[in-house]
């Protein structure tokens, strides 16, 4: 008896761990393809997309993910076939460093402004 | 001068947005991958239209010859105009070409093959348009130039025409 409820309880607890990995892949693979712009519909993510470039790319994360494949990998790999502007999160490199500092930029030029009139009152 | 100073900001302010803005209008606003980039062939396995086998990549491209990798299926119409053109590559000794038959129906694509005729030494199956996405595709046709080293030199979106058939050659010659 005492057998079969380890067993029960082993069996329980290996199923839902089962369903955990299934769903947190699940929550995974939709957070990468709300991330991946479609280029055939290019204002679109490959999430909302039906194009049938969407569909293989649905295909790609699915595989890669099960390969076991993270996230930043996946975007990796998609950069290396399609470029920077798949992904529609903007990597720190070169060519967007502006888009990135900028608005830092704007802020303290801001800040020292009202720091200045501040001063004056 | 206070004023004077505060009336060139907004003018320099207004140009660079008018200037950005303006070039925004001038530029086409779909993006297209980079196409003249090297980049090695994927390896992969795939399914051969004839033996309905799967073979590797690196038994695909052993030669040491120039490869054309070429992307269609029966029902994409600008593949119809390029298949003459695709046939006239075909003959030409130094350079193989491999299909990659696109998210096509088996017997569609066999009629298209047996009434346009087969320029292709060898074509495989993407039933699910994987393996296009593994050469960096996204559409039909699209058609990849792979040199002797085994690296992608061109590729070229859409369908060819007898410039880019030129083109080919010349580089292959």
């Amino acid at each position: 008896m005492k057998f079969l409820k380890i067993f029960i309880i082993l069996f329980l607890a290996t199923s839902f761990s089962g369903l955990k990995s299934d769903e947190t892949n699940g929550v995974l693979k939709n957070k990468i393809l709300k991330n991946i712009r479609c280029l055939i519909c290019q204002g679109q993510s490959v999430y909302d997309s039906e194009s049938e470039f969407a569909s293989s790319i649905k295909l790609i994360v699915d595989r890669k993910i099960n390969e076991g494949l993270k996230e930043k990998q996946i975007y990796q790999f998609l950069r290396e076939k399609y470029g920077d502007w798949v992904i529609f999160d903007p990597q720190f490199n070169k060519n967007s460093y502006i888009l990135w500092l900028l608005p830092l930029l704007l802020f303290l030029f801001g800040g020292a402004i009202m720091y200045k009139k501040i001063q004056k009152k | 001068m206070k004023n004077k100073f505060s009336i060139l900001f907004v003018v320099i302010f207004l140009s660079f947005c008018f200037v950005v803005f303006y070039k925004g209008l001038n530029t086409p606003n779909n993006y297209t991958p980079k196409v003249n980039e090297k980049k090695n062939i994927p390896t992969f396995k795939a399914k051969d239209f004839d033996s309905d086998n799967y073979i590797n990549s690196d038994k695909i491209f052993e030669d040491n010859k120039f490869y054309i990798v070429n992307i269609w299926a029966s029902w994409c119409v600008p593949c119809r105009t390029e298949h003459s053109l695709l046939m006239q590559l075909s003959k030409n000794e130094s350079i193989k070409l491999i299909g990659l038959n696109y998210r096509d129906n088996f017997n569609n694509a066999k009629k298209f093959i047996d009434d346009f005729g087969n320029p292709y030494s060898r074509i495989l199956i993407d039933k699910d348009g994987t393996l296009g996405v593994e050469f960096g595709a996204y559409g039909v046709p699209e058609t990849f130039l792979i040199d002797k080293n085994k690296n992608i030199i061109k590729k070229f979106v859409g369908p060819i025409n007898q410039e880019i058939v030129n083109e080919i050659k010349l580089i292959i010659k």
